[in-house]
This record gives C-alpha cells, sequence and structure tokens, in this order.
C-alpha cells in the first residue's frame, strides 16, 4: 500500500517533469489542424515533419533562414568554450598546482564573481561594446559570455587537475621532460575529459543566453537562435507548429549535453557541502 | 672577452637558488593572468562603471560612443527612482515573488529529493531522468511551451477549463467558456503561471542536491528513528534537516539569489518589456535602459540597487561556503 503511493507520487513528478518537453516535441510532429483542434491529441496520431521542413527550407526574413541563426548560436558557443577552456585550464592549474600568496583570495573572488548579477552589467558592457567598436558583431557576443562562463568552468576544472597525481608530473620532470612538455603530454591528456565536462557547460551558458544578444545585436541576419525565436515567434497569432518544431531543434543539443555531465553540476555548485 | 663572458656566467651562478624561486614563484602568476584579466574587464570592470554610470544622465548612444559629455546628476536618478511610487511596485514584486518561489522550490524540491531516496531502484531512476529533462530544458524554451500550453484558444489548460461541465465552472469562476481567455491579463495570474514556470525549472536542481545530501548521510540513523515509531513528519525535522542543515543554507541561498533576477522567462512570458504592472527589478531596469526612449543612467541606478540586494544574499554565501570547505 505505502509502496503503491510512493510508486503514485513518483509518477505524477515525473508527468510534472518531463510534460512540457513532451508536449513540445508532440506538438511539433502534428499537423496544424490537430494542433489547432478544439480536443487535443496525446499523441499525435498523423504524425509530420511538415513544421521542420518549413523551418528548415524556408526563410524567415529574405535571405535569411533557421540554419543561418542556428550557425550564428553554434558559432558563439563554439568559440566560447575554446577560449574559456583554454583560460580555464592555465588558471585550473596555477590553484591546484602551486601554493602561492593570493590563491585563496583567487578563489574566494572565483565565488563571488560567480553571484554577480549578469543582468546588472547589461548597460556598462553595452557601454563597453559600443566603445569598442563591436555593436552588432557575434565577437561581441562571444567576448561577454567568455567572461560569464570562464569563473565557474576554473573553479570546475581545478578539481580536476587536483585529482591528476602529482607523481607523474614529477616523474616526467625527472625524466627531462620541460615544464611546456610536462603540461602537453601528461597533464593535458588527463584533464581532457574533465575539459570536456567544463566545456558543455560554457557551450549552455552561451547557447542559451537571450538579454546580452538581444541587446547587442542589432541586425536581423547577426540574430542568434534564442533573439531569433523570440523575435519572430512571440507575435500574438502564433503558428505553434512551427514555434515548437524551432524549439525543439533548440532544446535538444543541450538536453543531450546536459545529461552527459548533470553529476558534475551539482557537487560543482555545492561545492562541498555533502562531504559530511 | 673574457671579462664579457665571464661575468654574465658568474652571476647566473651566484643566483641560481634565488632566481629558479624566483620563477616558480612567478609562474602561478602568469598562469592565472589571462583569466585575471578577463574576470577584470569583463566582470569587475562593468560592475564599478554601473555604479559610476549611475551617477550621470545618460540619455543617448551618443553619450555612450563619447560623442556627447555626460552631465553629472550625482544621487537624481536614485532620488528619482526612490521618489516614485511605481518603484515600491516593483520591490514588492520582486520581493513577494522571490519569496514565493524560494519556499514552493525548496518545499518541492525536497520532497522530490526524500521521495527519491525512498523509491526502488528502477523507479527512481526513471523519476530521475524525467525531473533532469526539466532542469536541462533551456529558459527560453521551457516558457515558450508553457506559453503554447497556457494558449488562449488551442491551449491545453484552456481545454481543461473548457472540458469542466458548465455548471461547477459557472458557480467556481462564474464563466464556462474559456476560449479567448488571457490568462496572462492579470498581474496576479501571471505571476501564478510565472512561479509555475520557474518552480518547474528549478526544483530539480533543489531535489538533486537534497537527495545527494541524502546519500552522504549514514541511513542507520533514520532505521533507528523509524523502528522507534517515530513519525516521518518528526524524522525529517529531529534528523534528516540538522544533519543536511549546510545543505539547504546554500540552497536557499543560490535560490534566493536566482529568483531575485529572473528575466528570460518573465521577458518571453510577457512577449516583451510592455507589461509594466508585472515589472521586477531586472526588467525593469532593462526597460528603463533599453525601451525608446533610452535611460541609461536610470536603469544603471536600479541595476546597483539590485545588486546591493543580491551582495548582501551573497555574503551569506560564500561565508557559508567557506566554512565547508575548511571543515572538508
Amino acid at each position: 500500500m505505502k509502496k503503491v503511493a510512493l510508486n503514485g507520487a513518483g509518477l505524477l513528478v515525473a508527468l510534472f517533469a518531463a510534460f512540457p518537453v513532451y508536449w513540445m516535441i508532440s506538438t511539433s510532429l502534428k499537423p496544424s489542424n490537430e494542433i489547432f483542434s478544439a480536443t487535443p491529441q496525446p499523441v499525435p496520431t498523423h504524425p509530420t515533419l511538415a513544421h521542420y521542413r518549413e523551418i528548415l527550407t524556408g526563410n524567415l526574413i529574405p535571405g535569411v533562414s533557421f540554419l543561418d541563426f542556428f550557425l550564428n548560436s553554434a558559432l558563439v558557443a563554439v568559440s566560447t568554450v575554446v577560449l574559456s577552456g583554454l583560460v580555464a585550464l592555465l588558471a585550473a592549474t596555477a590553484v591546484a598546482r602551486f601554493r602561492f600568496r593570493l590563491r585563496t583570495s583567487f578563489l574566494i573572488m572565483l565565488l563571488v564573481v560567480q553571484m554577480i548579477p549578469l543582468e546588472a552589467l547589461v548597460i556598462p558592457l553595452f557601454l563597453m561594446i559600443q566603445r569598442l567598436g563591436l555593436y552588432n558583431t557575434l565577437p561581441s557576443l562571444i567576448l561577454t559570455y567568455l567572461g560569464f562562463s570562464l569563473p565557474f568552468a576554473v573553479w570546475m576544472l581545478r578539481g580536476f587537475v587536483a585529482a591528476v597525481p602529482k607523481e607523474l608530473e614529477e616523474a616526467a620532470a625527472i625524466d627531462g621532460a620541460s615544464r611546456a612538455q610536462t603540461f602537453r603530454r601528461v597533464l593535458f591528456p588527463l584533464v581532457a575529459p574533465g575539459l570536456v565536462a567544463t566545456s558543455i557547460f560554457s557551450f549552455i551558458t552561451a547557447w542559451n543566453e537571450l538579454i546580452f544578444a538581444l541587446t547587442f545585436i542589432n541586425d536581423q541576419g547577426s540574430y542568434t537562435l534564442p533573439v531569433a525565436m523570440t523575435f519572430f515567434f512571440g507575435r500574438d497569432d502564433t503558428n505553434w507548429g512551427p514555434v515548437m518544431a524551432a524549439s525543439t531543434l533548440f532544446t535538444l543539443p543541450v538536453i543531450i549535453f546536459f545529461l552527459l555531465v548533470q553529476r558534475r553540476m551539482v557537487s560543482g555548485l555545492v561545492a562541498g557541502a555533502v562531504k559530511g | 672577452m673574457t671579462t664579457l663572458t665571464e661575468v654574465p656566467e658568474a652571476a647566473a651562478a651566484r643566483e641560481t637558488p634565488a632566481r629558479r624561486r624566483r620563477r616558480v614563484d612567478r609562474l602561478p602568476y602568469l598562469l592565472l593572468l589571462p583569466a585575471l584579466l578577463i574576470i577584470g574587464v569583463l566582470l569587475l570592470w562593468p560592475l564599478g562603471q554601473v555604479v559610476v554610470m549611475s551617477f550621470y544622465r545618460l540619455n543617448s548612444v551618443r553619450q555612450l560612443r563619447g560623442d556627447r559629455e555626460w552631465p553629472w546628476v550625482g544621487l537624481g536618478n536614485y532620488t528619482d527612482i526612490l521618489s516614485d511610487p511605481f518603484f515600491l511596485t516593483v520591490l514588492r514584486n520582486t520581493v513577494l515573488f522571490a519569496a514565493a518561489n524560494v519556499l514552493l522550490t525548496m518545499v518541492l524540491g525536497t520532497l522530490v529529493g526524500l521521495l527519491l531516496n525512498r523509491l526502488g531502484r528502477k523507479m527512481a531512476t526513471f523519476v530521475a531522468s524525467c525531473v533532469m529533462l526539466a532542469w536541462a530544458t533551456p529558459a527560453l524554451t521551457g516558457t515558450i511551451v508553457w506559453k503554447w500550453i497556457f494558449d488562449d484558444t488551442s491551449g491545453l489548460v484552456t481545454w481543461l477549463f473548457n472540458a469542466l461541465p458548465d455548471g461547477l465552472s459557472n458557480s467556481l469562476f462564474g464563466r464556462s467558456d474559456w476560449t479567448g481567455y488571457g490568462w496572462f491579463n492579470s498581474p496576479l495570474l501571471f505571476f501564478a503561471i510565472l512561479t509555475l514556470v520557474v518552480v518547474w525549472h528549478s526544483f530539480p536542481f533543489i531535489a538533486v542536491s537534497v537527495l545527494a545530501g541524502l546519500k552522504s548521510v549514514p541511513s542507520e540513523l533514520h532505521e533507528a528513528a523509524r523502528v522507534d515509531g517515530a513519525s516521518p513528519w518528526r524524522v525529517f525535522w529531529k534528523i534528516t534537516f540538522p544533519l543536511l542543515r549546510p545543505v539547504f543554507g546554500i540552497l536557499i541561498v543560490l535560490s534566493t539569489i536566482w529568483d531575485f533576477k529572473v528575466f528570460t522567462q518573465q521577458f518571453v512570458l510577457a512577449g516583451g518589456t510592455q507589461d509594466r504592472p508585472t515589472f521586477m527589478l531586472a526588467i525593469y531596469s532593462y526597460a528603463e535602459a533599453f525601451s525608446p526612449p533610452p535611460k541609461y543612467g536610470l536603469g544603471a541606478a536600479i541595476a546597483v540597487i539590485l545588486t546591493l540586494i543580491l551582495l548582501v544574499v551573497t555574503g551569506f554565501y560564500v561565508r557559508m561556503v567557506l566554512r565547508q570547505e575548511d571543515e572538508s
């Protein structure tokens, strides 16, 4: 009896959590008359890829298609990931491998900086982007997201670097490897899985971001996907079929990446609180 | 010639230990340099700049570019905001929304965490995977889907209310035809739906963190209490909660910080920055600065107020994390 109640509660929670995602995918596969019918169908009775075909082949504005926005977003996100990963690896090595005077201050700063409300930085960063002449360019976003993703990336990577046994590097050094060689040949391959995990977080940060992309980009051809979606699909008489197809294409990469690394997210954010 | 070649060598030989020590000391700073530069230029400098900007009257992009002068107004922007009765509405919206969302997220998240801990292995994996889906969904698309669920013609909720027996619907809500009902028109309903969207998106993190905490607590304690006949309510407050107090502390602070600056969900749900009665601090600051006519100085002052509120909360967070780093 008690077990039934627990399982029932579990099913309710699962339904509440997963339903919107299911509904998004399900709607994207329904023909329009089914979407706008008076009685909603729980599953698509006549599944169709028409909405996907529509957004992938049609132009949202003359000369610009969904794929262009997708590529803009991908370019911004991948550039952010590469730059942030590189810089974070250097900094993480410093804090995980060396004891120096400002080490603790740096770690505290990382924590504090992650708490800065980024929403409060839109105005000053808009000023900076205007002054640098980067307004309306994708690099303005790459630069911004680099700053946003870096503190968490360093915080997370330092754990991975610390987990590599120091003896390996010492052995390499004794065998005559230079510092650079040790870093490249010993530390880097062992930290690579951690770097992948960290990269995914930077990717998600850059891929999902809306406010700054909304503010720094005025030229429709340079819109990232989130801006394009609020701009083209936020209208009143919304055509939900293509909107759900676009949302699905936007969401799926994030969900796949996220599920790969979610375990580390918890340990990263609650930083040692659960070790007891 | 000889002196020229000898002197540096001799100097090098003499200085070697000191120089090596200095080089080892310098390397970590070199490695940190790029990160420090980026954090300094892209996060700390703008944080200072927003304060500076809040003391000026900045109403055009040309001023930002430096083509026109910046008239100093001192605390003028702040007195403008604080003397405007609308600010009180915004502040009330922000605080009440954050309080309600933190409470609901914590309660739901904790309950789900406790539930996951009690379920069988297969069922727990299934439920946890579904919960992860809600967490992984980007705020943007998650909100768009909820907007579709509350669509006033073919949305699921509209259909559900239409499906209620007319008599019941009439006596409860005074209407039986819900087609065309504006779910987002009254501020209270808008906030209720926004709360639903935000809680849906943020309870998974709480649930998973609480579950991780529960797994680290020896289960004998709970079993012993249960054998002694303690009710689940008592077991939670007398055993689970005290053991997980540090986890709960951090989770509450993090949730508070996140719920104070909700932007994307509100922006998408309201369809932009026109719905002033539902403004909260983050969107208020943005709308003042970027909706024409732009008022960057005023927007900056609101951003500073938001930051100051969060600074206090952050102080608690950092203290807690540092205390736990010391303990472990």
